[in-house]
């Protein structure tokens, strides 16, 4: 099929694996002016939906006391690349419940392999 | 002069600017159509010409014999007008025609909906769902017509009817990419019917070409 051609044609491959509770750091290109430069954003994966070039993940940071999240598709051309930091050990693929928790309890176990 | 040449939708899918930006894309397949007879004012009463498109193993009757001086055998054959005047008879029409950027019209058939209600046909709102209601989706009052001694009802009154595969032109759609060797065009956004569907596309008779 062609339109799988054209999506594979945009699939990057670079990635590392990574899933739900693992912890990031995304550098994302960002342009001021006509300059480029990279910008990191570190945190802990809570979702990774879709498939194909559609796919997205959002990652969560707890900066300056406020949550942050941002979601970035994963094949974006914005995205230089990504770091996996550590794998976390969780129970479940998408992890809302860390948005009620703040501190200590919003700790991810680290996974030992 | 405009451009225009026949297409086949292939289905939707997404591309990314090089700023990162998720742009959504119809994928149109547009094989070379070669132009079969041109009509003239002197000869027809108006001008236009006659296109083959697709191809298939035998041509039916009717169209065999229109398109056989030219040895190709079309699933079928349409009429383009407005197109450049010195187009002759065997002329084809290719993707090429098309730049990215450009503004195109899509026109096609869009998917039938079957016997559809006032409220998917005319965006009539529905009652409360609750509350002992009991009025959810009905087509409701037809008015009164009292003039004349009463009890009609306008023409053209909006009612649940057959909707959808209708002839519908969508306009000023950006073409983001144009694959020649493929005879591919992608264009932003969505357009009329099913995937497989046969679609026109033509120069946004609205827009102008940007430089």
């Amino acid at each position: 099929m062609r339109i799988q051609a054209i999506e594979a044609a945009q699939k990057r491959q670079d990635l590392p694996a990574f899933r739900a509770g693992d912890a990031v750091r995304v550098w994302v290109k960002v342009r001021e002016g006509n300059r480029e430069r990279l910008q990191a954003f570190e945190g802990d994966v809570i979702r990774r939906r879709g498939g194909g070039l559609g796919e997205t993940f959002t990652v969560r940071r707890v900066s300056y006391g406020i949550g942050i999240e941002r979601t970035f598709p994963s094949h974006s051309p914005a995205i230089d690349r990504v770091e996996l930091v550590r794998q976390g050990d969780v129970r479940r693929a998408r992890l809302y419940y860390l948005r009620e928790l703040s501190g200590k309890a919003a700790r991810i176990k680290e996974r030992r392999s | 002069m405009s451009r225009a040449i026949f297409a086949k939708k292939l289905g939707m899918t997404q591309v990314f600017t090089d700023a990162g930006k998720a742009v959504p894309v119809t994928v149109l397949l547009a094989p070379p159509c070669r132009v079969v007879r041109v009509k003239t004012d002197a000869q027809d009463g108006y001008q236009a010409a006659v296109v083959a498109i697709g191809s298939r193993r035998k041509a039916s009757r009717p169209v065999a014999g229109q398109t056989k001086a030219l040895g190709i055998t079309p699933e079928r054959i349409r009429e383009l007008r407005g197109l450049d005047g010195s187009i002759e008879a065997g002329h084809e029409l290719t993707v090429d025609q098309f730049e990215a950027g450009a503004k195109v019209d899509v026109s096609g058939l869009t998917k039938g909906k079957g016997f559809s209600g006032v409220i998917k046909r005319w965006n009539f709102h529905r009652g409360p769902m609750g509350h002992g209601s009991k009025y959810h989706r009905r087509t409701g009052s037809l008015g009164p017509r009292m003039s004349g001694g009463g009890g009609k009802v306008f023409r053209g009154r909006k009612m649940p009817g057959r909707y959808g595969h209708e002839l519908v032109t969508v306009q000023n759609l950006v073409v983001v990419a144009v694959h020649g060797d493929q005879q591919l065009i992608l264009v932003q956004g969505a357009v009329p019917g099913p995937r497989g569907t046969l679609l026109k596309i033509t120069d946004a008779i609205k827009g102008r070409v940007r430089a």
